[in-house]
Formats: structure tokens, C-alpha cells, sequence
């Protein structure tokens, strides 16, 4: 089984903080990781790998840093690791950034499974998986909180819901996103460090890739941010205690009184 | 300090970190109470490739050194002493393989010692020889192809859960010390079984219980080096495994610093924080200062061993010695510095202080280190 794994490094700190003029992230004298979502991806993965044979790809778009999170990646048991890189990707909103990574894995093009982390925790969108699968028309399943089965052509896994979860099955290839509930991410191996070290990243840029210039980067970025602000918190629910016939009382004037 | 770590061994450091604070600590507490052996850390510090460290690269291992052990038992130490003797004891019961195992013994067991797929234990101990190993009463008589062992082990470590024991025991009764020699002995061999295992003080997540052998026969190939070099086998083993002991007591006493820095700055008393009492600054920097000392010596000495220096029985006792009397030392003073709650198993400060005492007994017990230092001395000075 083939696996393409997307991972996206991030800022240590979730409060990531935000330049008022540019209304972009500041990410200055902040400690860069493997975004924490994606390390449950990179863990499935290997995981995959380990169960069914093949290899393990991991993928990131980004500077020439973030070489350091596919080492990461490969001290974990990633095979490989293509970093796209390019000062003409520079700036690209989730719809160019998924479009730069989906020519990224069709120049991979032997895959079965792509997995993304369920959302990146700076942007926090969870647009770039569902992104990916669009550009690349694969189907596509979000929130995967376990693999059911895995069988030549398809696939079943479990997705989480609000409500509780469904059960979906799937031809391949197929991209999910995960969520954190569907392993516990181990800590590297010694050889595993070793590998990384030494391993070679391979970098493409924009002439190694099949794209249309205009799509990528800031110009091909339709997001507009208008404004940034922190939503006020949500408010205090109201508790209503007494015996059931006072809260039923309670409930119902509160019900009538806000219809 | 410095200590000018290759880059592999930076990798050790910080991956041990890693797992201690991360898969270890957090459960440290529970396999203190329960007294269980722990599979589920056993299986990541495995995974981890850690068990690799002290075998050498033809046989599946890392072909890491002293250094590279005491390195990894110190820092598994600072988040369970318990844990860690599990996997330091492996080393212990690999170490006579390793050192003097042939080819075909090592071709046999280390791979699968280096994967921490089996864990290995070393028995020499029984209830009536302790300090005086010379006193064993468990016999390996030679029977043609095989070899017939019968006695009884007391106080192993990873007894019941290890794959690979070495065994020492007289194959020739007539013979004392010289008629001493070593085993490996299978897990499941007919005749091997196990007995009382102990209820103990301190690091309670190992196991430590008896081993019983009633004409238990083992192939005459699983005999190591020569008959009559078991003691040889056991002292030169040991000279090995002693940094590692006294990592482990730096681990402990380092991890017991950690706990009563940071409740120092946090507890409250006389509208300040006890940080800020001489009393307790002057305990913290003496409980430092010995921590960096035991580190100093356990370094150069495992340094020394691993240059390929043979003679090292003095500094490897010098360093137990020391960084296990550190340990109980400052682990006690941590208790203290967290007062009444110090005392509590609610806190972890009073772990650290069980776990320490047993590294002033184990792998040959404080007084015994400080005969070998003495006698060292006045051999050289004989000279
Ligand atoms: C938790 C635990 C794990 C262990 N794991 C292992 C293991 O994996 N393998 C193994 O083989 N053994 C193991 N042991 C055994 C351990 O090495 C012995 O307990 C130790 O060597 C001391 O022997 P003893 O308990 O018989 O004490 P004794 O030898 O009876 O000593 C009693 C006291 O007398 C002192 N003493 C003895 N002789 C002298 C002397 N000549 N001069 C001055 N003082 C002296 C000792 O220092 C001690 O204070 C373990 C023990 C424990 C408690
Ligand atoms: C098993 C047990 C039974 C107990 N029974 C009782 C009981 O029956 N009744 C009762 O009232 N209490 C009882 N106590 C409480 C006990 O008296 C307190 O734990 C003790 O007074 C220490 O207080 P503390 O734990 O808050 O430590 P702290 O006062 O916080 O002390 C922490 C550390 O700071 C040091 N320190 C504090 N102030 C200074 C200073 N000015 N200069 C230098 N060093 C300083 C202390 O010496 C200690 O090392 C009990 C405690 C235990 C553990």
C-alpha cells in the first residue's frame, strides 16, 4: 500500500500571534513542529506500511525549514519525504496550496491513500485535505477516527460525527483527514533518527511541477482576509436545578419566554 | 556541563528524554502501586531501538558503548528508577553473552535481545550468597552433551519476564571460586521455574523473584567461555554494568532535583517562596553539585571502558559508590524540602527516595565497593 502523507510545520505555540497591519501569522522567534494533528497521519501511515507492506511519502509545501519536519517525519518511520518549495508558492491561501500539493502528489503517481491531519493548528480551516482531493477528484473522507479494513480496491473506515460516527466505505485511492482519536503517535527510533539524518530530501519547484503560475502563490490566492478577530468566548450556559417538576416549570418559561 | 556528546549520543539523550517525560512518567506512579511489570514501557523503549545500544552492529545491536547505556539508564531513571532497572538488567544478563559468548551464542541470542523482543537477566545471588558470590551453593554438573543444574537464584531482576538468563553455578564443587562457571539458560527449559517473587521498598515496576532449577538440563553449547571462568565472567561484567547502576542512581537523584526545584519556587511560607530561604538554596546547590559530580565521574569512567581500558574495576566501583550514596542523599533532602508533602505518595518526591536505596545494595552493595577500592589501592601501592 502506497500512502502519501500531507504534513504542515507549524508554530510551537497555539496562541500564535497576528501582525495587525498584514493581518498575517507572526511566526518570528517561534519554535517550528510537525502540526500536532498531523503526527496522528504520519502514525496511520507508518502504521499502514507496517500491516500491508509498501511505503510511506510524506509531503510538505513550505521554506526551505521546513526540511526539518519531514526529517521528523522519516525519524517516525516515513520512507520518503518531497518537500515543494518556491518562492512563487510563497503566500498561498487553501485553495493554492492544496492545488500546488495536489500536482505535488500527481507527480508521486503511484498512490493508494492520502492522509492529512484533520485541520493545521495555526490556520485552523481544515480546508487543505478536502483541497487536495478535490484538485486531485479522488473521493475524499474527513474526521477518520479508525480504519475498519483495508482490502485490494477499497477501503472502510470509521469517520467521527457530532452526533456519534458513520461508517463509510470507499474505492481507492482515497484521501482522509484523521483525527486524533484514531491512534496514539509513538516516539521515534534510534535507527529511525539515524535515517533522518542522513536521509535526502527531494525539493521540487515550480518548473518540476504541472502548473498554471497564476494558481499559485499570493495572486493565486482568491481567499480575501478582511478582518481578523477572536470571537468572544461563548457565554455560560444556564443551569437549572431543582426537582424535576420545578425544572420542567423553569424550562418551559424559558423556552416560551425566548421564542 | 559539557560533556562534548557525539551526535548519536545527543540523539540517545534527547529520545530517552522524550520517552521518559512522555510515555514513562505518566505512569510511573501506577506501576508503583500495582507492582506489575511494565509491558506497555518495556514495548516503546524496544521499539525505540534502545535495547540495541549495548549490542554490537554484526549482531543486530547499535554497537554502542558504556557511555551510550549509562546515557540512556539516567535519563529513563529521572522518570521511573523501576522502569529503567528493567531495561538496565537486560544489559546486565547480555553483557556476559556480548563479552564472552562465541559466535554461535551470539548469532543465537543477540538479535533478538537487540529488537527487546526477549529481555535478558543475570543470576548469581542466592539466599546464602549475597556479598560472598563465591558461596553459591547452585551446582551445573556436566552429563555428557548437557550440563544439570540444581539450586535455587534469589532476588533476580526481571526474573519470570526475562527470555535469556546467565546463570552462574559451581561445576565444580571441589574447585571454590574457580570451580565457578556461567550459563545461558532458556525460559521454558524443562526444570527451570520460578518462585516467591519479592514485595519491595523501591523500584517496584521491576520484578525481582527466585529462580529454581531442579535437574534442569541445558546443552553443553550454552555453556559461556570456559568451565571455571564463571567468576571471571561475573567480575568483568560487572565492571561494565556498574556505570550503569550509578546512571541509574543519577537518573534518580536528578529526576528527585528536578521535583524539589520546581516545588521550591511554587510552596509559599512566610508570605515567600521557600526558594527564596538560604536554608533551601543552600540544599538545592549542594544537592546540584554532587548530581554534577556523580555525572563527572560516571562519564569518564564509562569514557575509560569505552576506550577499550580493561582495568577499571576501581573507578567503575568509585563511580556506584558515589552517585548511589548521592542518590539516597539528595532524594531524602528533596523529601525534606517538600515537607509534609513530600511525604506523601500523592507527590512524587518520596518514589524517588525508595527508588534510590536499593542502588547502595545491588551489584555488589557500598561496603563491598569500597573493599574493591581499598584493595585496588594498596595493590598499587604495593607495586
Ligand atoms: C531489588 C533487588 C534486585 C536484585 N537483582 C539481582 C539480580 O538481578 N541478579 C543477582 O544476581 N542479584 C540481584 N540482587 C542481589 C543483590 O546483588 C544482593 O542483595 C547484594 O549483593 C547483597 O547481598 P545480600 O542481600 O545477601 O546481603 P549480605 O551480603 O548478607 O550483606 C548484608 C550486609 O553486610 C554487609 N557486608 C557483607 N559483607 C561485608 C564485608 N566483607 N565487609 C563489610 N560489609 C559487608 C553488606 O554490605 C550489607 O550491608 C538483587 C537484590 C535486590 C534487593
Ligand atoms: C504524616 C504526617 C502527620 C502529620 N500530623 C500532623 C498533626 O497531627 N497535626 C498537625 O497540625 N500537623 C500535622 N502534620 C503537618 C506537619 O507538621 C507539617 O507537614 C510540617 O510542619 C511542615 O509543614 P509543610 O508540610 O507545610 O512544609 P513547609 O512548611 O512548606 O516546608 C517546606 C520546606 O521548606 C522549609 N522551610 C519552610 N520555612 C522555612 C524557613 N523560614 N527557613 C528555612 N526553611 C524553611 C521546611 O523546612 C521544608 O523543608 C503532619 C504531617 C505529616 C507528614
Amino acid at each position: 500500500m502506497n500512502i502519501i502523507v500531507c504534513i504542515k510545520q507549524v508554530p510551537e505555540t497555539t496562541e500564535v500571534r497576528i501582525n495587525p497591519e498584514t493581518n498575517t501569522l507572526m511566526r518570528e522567534g517561534v519554535k517550528s513542529i510537525i502540526n500536532p494533528f498531523d503526527m496522528y497521519a504520519i502514525e496511520e501511515g507508518v502504521r499502514l506500511k507496517e500491516k500491508f507492506g509498501g511505503k510511506v511519502t510524506v509531503l510538505t509545501m513550505g521554506p526551505p525549514q521546513a526540511e526539518a519536519a519531514l526529517k521528523e517525519a522519516i525519524s517516525l518511520g516515513a520512507d520518503e519525504a518531497v518537500l515543494l518549495s518556491d518562492r512563487a508558492f510563497a503566500g498561498s491561501d487553501t485553495w493554492a496550496t492544496s492545488y500546488t500539493l495536489a500536482a505535488g502528489v500527481r507527480k508521486l503517481k503511484e498512490y493508494d491513500l492520502i492522509i492529512c491531519g484533520k485541520q493545521a493548528s495555526d490556520g485552523d480551516t481544515a480546508q487543505v485535505g478536502p483541497g487536495i482531493a478535490t484538485h486531485l477528484d479522488i473521493p475524499q473522507v474527513t474526521y477518520v477516527k479508525k480504519i475498519e479494513e483495508v482490502k485490494d480496491k477499497t477501503i472502510k473506515v470509521e469517520r467521527m460525527t457530532e452526533e456519534g460516527y458513520e461508517i463509510i466505505e470507499s474505492s481507492l485511492p482515497l484521501l482522509i483527514t484523521v483525527v486524533k482519536e484514531i491512534n496514539t503517535p509513538r516516539v521515534p527510533s534510534l535507527r529511525g533518527l539515524m535515517r533522518s539524518k542522513q536521509a535526502k530530501i527531494t525539493v521540487l519547484g515550480v518548473k518540476d511541477l504541472d502548473v498554471e503560475t497564476a494558481n499559485l502563490g499570493l495572486c493565486g490566492s482568491p481567499t480575501q482576509v478582511a478582518k481578523i478577530f477572536t470571537p468572544p468566548a461563548r457565554p455560560e450556559g444556564e443551569k437549572i436545578k431543582g426537582t424535576a417538576e420545578e425544572i420542567v416549570v423553569k424550562l418551559a418559561e424559558i423556552l416560551k419566554r425566548e421564542k | 556541563m559539557d560533556y562534548l556528546f557525539t551526535e548519536e549520543q545527543k540523539m540517545i539523550r534527547d529520545l530517552c528524554r522524550q520517552i521518559a517525560r512522555e510515555k514513562i512518567a505518566p505512569i510511573a506512579a501506577e506501576y508503583d502501586r500495582s507492582e506489575k511489570f511494565p509491558h506497555e514501557a518495556i514495548k516503546i523503549i524496544a521499539d525505540s531501538d534502545l535495547f540495541a545500544i549495548f549490542v554490537p552492529v554484526e549482531y543486530g545491536g547499535t554497537g554502542g558503548g558504556v557511555l551510550d547505556l549509562s546515557i540512556a539508564t539516567e535519563e529513563l531513571s529521572r522518570a521511573c528508577g523501576g522502569i529503567a532497572v528493567c531495561y538496565a538488567a537486560s544489559a546486565l544478563g547480555t553483557f556476559p553473552i556480548v563479552l564472552f559468548g562465541n559466535d554461535q551464542q551470539k548469532r543465537k541470542y543477540l538479535p533478538d535481545l537487540a529488537k527487546g523482543k526477549t529481555i535478558a537477566a543475570f543470576g548469581i545471588t542466592e539466599p546464602e550468597a549475597g556479598s560472598d558470590a563465591s558461596a553459591i551453593k547452585t551446582t551445573a554438573l556436566k552429563k555428557g552433551d548437557h550440563y544439570i543444574l540444581n539450586g535455587t537464584k534469589h532476588f533476580i531482576t526481571n526474573g519470570g519476564e526475562a527470555g535469556i538468563y546467565t546463570i552462574i553455578a559451581k561445576s565444580d564443587r571441589s574447585k571454590g571460586a574457580r570451580g565457578a562457571s556461567a550459563f545461558i539458560v532458556e525460559k521454558g527449559t524443562p526444570g527451570f521455574t520460578f518462585g516467591k517473587k519479592e514485595d519491595k521498598l523501591g523500584i517496584r515496576a521491576s520484578i525481582t523473584s527466585e529462580l529454581i532449577f531442579t535437574d534442569c538440563k541445558i546443552p553443553q553449547e550454552n555453556l559461556i567461555a570456559k568451565e571455571g571462568m564463571g567468576f571471571v565472567v561475573t567480575m568483568k561484567t560487572f565492571d561494565m554494568s556498574r556505570p550503569g547502576v550509578a546512571a541509574q542512581a543519577l537518573g534518580i537523584a536528578q529526576g528527585a532535583l528536578d521535583v524539589a526545584v520546581k516545588y521550591a519556587r511554587e510552596r509559599r511560607q512566610f508570605g515567600k517562596s521557600i526558594a527564596s530561604f538560604q536554608g533551601i538554596q543552600w540544599m538545592l546547590a549542594d544537592m546540584a553539585t554532587k548530581i554534577e559530580a556523580s555525572r563527572a565521574l560516571i562519564y569518564s569512567c564509562a569514557k575509560m571502558i569505552d576506550s577499550g581500558n580493561t582495568n577499571v574495576a576501581k573507578e567503575s566501583a568509585m563511580a556506584k559508590l558515589f552517585a548511589s550514596d548521592t542518590a539516597m542523599q539528595v532524594s531524602t533532602d528533596a523529601v525534606q524540602i517538600l515537607g509534609g508533602y513530600g511525604y506523601m505518595r500523592d507527590y512524587p518526591a518520596e518514589k524517588y527516595m525508595r527508588d534510590a536505596k536499593i542502588t547502595q545494595i545491588y551489584e555488589g552493595t557500598n561496603q563491598i565497593q569500597r573493599n574493591i577500592i581499598a584493595l585496588q589501592l594498596i595493590r598499587e601501592a604495593a607495586k
